[in-house]
């Protein structure tokens, strides 16, 4: 059951999106939002949204993925939605039935904010689909470096991130072997009333964080005898190359910004 | 030759012991050798390995590592690069989500230049066996697959000796094959000086010494073929023998002229067929 669980969702491919340098892509991701939060007309959304399904179409990410990646989401986009539709004031009134009012202005925004918030998951979705885990840590690492100079420990923050993406599998196992002895010894951890249920899960957590705590431990001891002495003086195996396809890519955002804020002049 | 570790009357207690874990304890360990450390539950033999490379350091006495003493903060890295560690759960060791970035975690932080740093890692995984493997998930291995990679860890800082602490305690049997015969390969063919610290007495019959301990101090210290036959005193220190020395012993007392030295099972073989023949 935990198994179905998929984190950092990543699927491998070998398409000139992937092949980006992490910190290009996370840069652009940026620059797609603030864009995105620019956007104030009917013509900009469409914009982003064609820009969404070429980089789609461009790394070969199957409009279904990205569906099912939305799905969790449904209640904040009705929530977003039902927010704005009712609650706008205006006076352009659509429709009114007692206390309850749709306006123009309402509908408009409500269609937008829902734009929006899809738009916006889309874009970092297509970020994690396309960029190992790893990668983005790295590329997070490098960009973020020059906050070393105030005494930030980027590396420090980084190798946690890594360790912690290292582990999640693990301790999922774990928590299905507790469940399975739990369970063994008559723990009932389906039934009874949510209180009932929170309870049942004592058992579960305690174990899982005395056991963590142990690994923790060990692992420390494992990275103290490779000779791990903190951020200061190490070197990479891998190290980030930025190509002529970043500096397209850069491009490509160079003219995606500049589009948007000519179609936010021309109020189309 | 000049031994690569020397031990030097070292005690030591743990903080909250109330006897010492080791207690006068002295050993040489030369070059390019295998050595086999036994002992029941609390003999010290894990307390003995974490001395090694500085984890602990001890009480009374000291340990040499080429020359350096272990207590010298100033040399501790380069005394932990020389003698590598592997531990008991191959789980807790591993530090990245690639097998090939957690092979290349030990020279990173070495400071190793990145060209440098890729042939090392290259060169260990292929050492182990494990290269097809290096752009894999760990925790998709098996046990005795993780656990070489956590050995190719270590061989990617180019130690001097390697030091397994019960490497093979959690593997089923398939993955301690895998993992005791990638170790002799290191030792025969690399010179790299092994010290195997286990319960299992098939694979300290493989070592070129075996070091037997009770309570902190060293009791038996000879070549398998010298230990092993002494079953006696290994059981009353609650050791067993191997199977291959206890067939040996049993038809030796059955009437059969066999050299009770023969404790590898290629050796016994040969022993046992050389005696049906005659």
């Amino acid at each position: 059951m935990l198994k179905d669980i998929t984190l950092g969702q990543y699927f491998p491919g070998d398409t000139p999106v992937h092949n980006l340098d992490p910190r290009t892509k996370l840069l652009l991701t940026v620059v797609y939002i603030a864009g995105l939060f620019t956007v104030n007309t009917w013509g900009g959304y469409a914009l982003v949204f064609a820009a969404l399904c070429a980089v789609m179409a461009v790394s070969r990410i199957r409009p279904r993925a990205l569906v099912k990646g939305l799905k969790p989401l449904v209640f904040i986009i009705v929530f977003t939605a039902v927010l704005n539709l009712f609650f706008t004031a205006g006076d352009d009134i659509l429709f009114q039935w007692r206390f309850i009012r749709v306006t123009q202005t309402g509908l408009k925004r409500a269609v937008a904010m829902v734009l929006r918030v899809l738009f916006l998951v889309s874009g970092t979705f297509l970020l994690t689909y396309t960029t190992s885990p790893l990668a983005i840590t790295d590329g997070l690492e490098k960009l973020l470096g020059p906050l070393k100079k105030l005494h930030v420990p980027v590396y420090e923050l980084s190798l946690m991130m890594c360790i912690a993406l290292r582990f999640i599998p693990t301790l999922i196992e774990e928590t299905d072997r507790i469940m399975s002895a739990q369970k063994a010894r008559g723990a009932d951890l389906e039934t009874g009333t949510l209180p009932e249920r929170a309870k049942a899960l004592l058992p579960l957590l305690i174990p899982l964080f005395i056991s963590s705590f142990r690994r923790a431990d060990e692992l420390a001891l494992a990275m103290e005898c490779r000779c791990y002495n903190g951020g200061e003086g190490r070197t990479r195996m891998k190290q980030l190359h930025m190509t002529w396809r970043d500096a397209a890519a850069f491009v490509l955002g160079a003219l995606f910004v500049g589009a948007i804020l000519l179609l936010r002049r021309l109020g189309i | 030759m000049d031994p690569v570790i020397r031990i030097e009357n070292v005690t030591y207690t743990y903080p909250d012991g109330a006897r010492p874990a080791l207690d006068g304890v002295s050993l040489d360990i030369l070059p390019g050798t295998f050595t086999a450390v036994l002992g029941s539950n609390g003999s010290g033999k894990s307390t003995l390995a974490k001395h090694l490379n500085a984890i602990l350091l001890p009480g009374a006495g000291r340990v040499l590592v080429d020359g350096m003493d272990t207590a010298d903060e100033k040399d501790l890295i380069a005394i932990r690069r020389r003698v590598g560690m592997v531990f008991q759960n191959p789980d807790n060791q591993i530090v990245a989500n690639v097998v090939e970035d957690d092979v290349a975690f030990a020279p990173e932080n070495l400071g190793v230049e990145s060209a440098e740093i890729r042939r090392r890692v290259d060169a260990a995984l292929k050492q182990v066996g494990m290269y097809d493997f290096r752009m894999h998930a760990p925790h998709l291995l098996s046990g005795g697959q993780k656990q070489r990679v956590a050995i190719a860890g270590v061989l990617a800082m180019d130690p001097e000796v390697l030091v397994l602490d019960e490497p093979t305690a959690m593997l089923d049997p398939r993955g301690r094959r895998e993992v005791i015969a990638s170790v002799e390969r290191l030792c025969r063919d690399r010179g790299i000086t092994v010290v195997l610290i286990t319960h299992h007495m098939d694979e300290a019959a493989r070592a070129d010494r075996v070091i037997v301990m009770d309570r902190g101090r060293i009791v038996m210290d000879g070549a398998p073929g010298q230990v092993f036959p002494q079953a006696d005193r290994l059981r009353a220190l609650r050791l067993t023998v191997p199977e291959t020395t206890e067939l040996i012993l049993r038809l030796r007392a059955a009437g059969l002229d066999l050299p009770p030295e023969a404790v590898t099972p290629e050796a016994c073989a040969d022993a046992v067929k050389e005696a049906l023949c005659h």
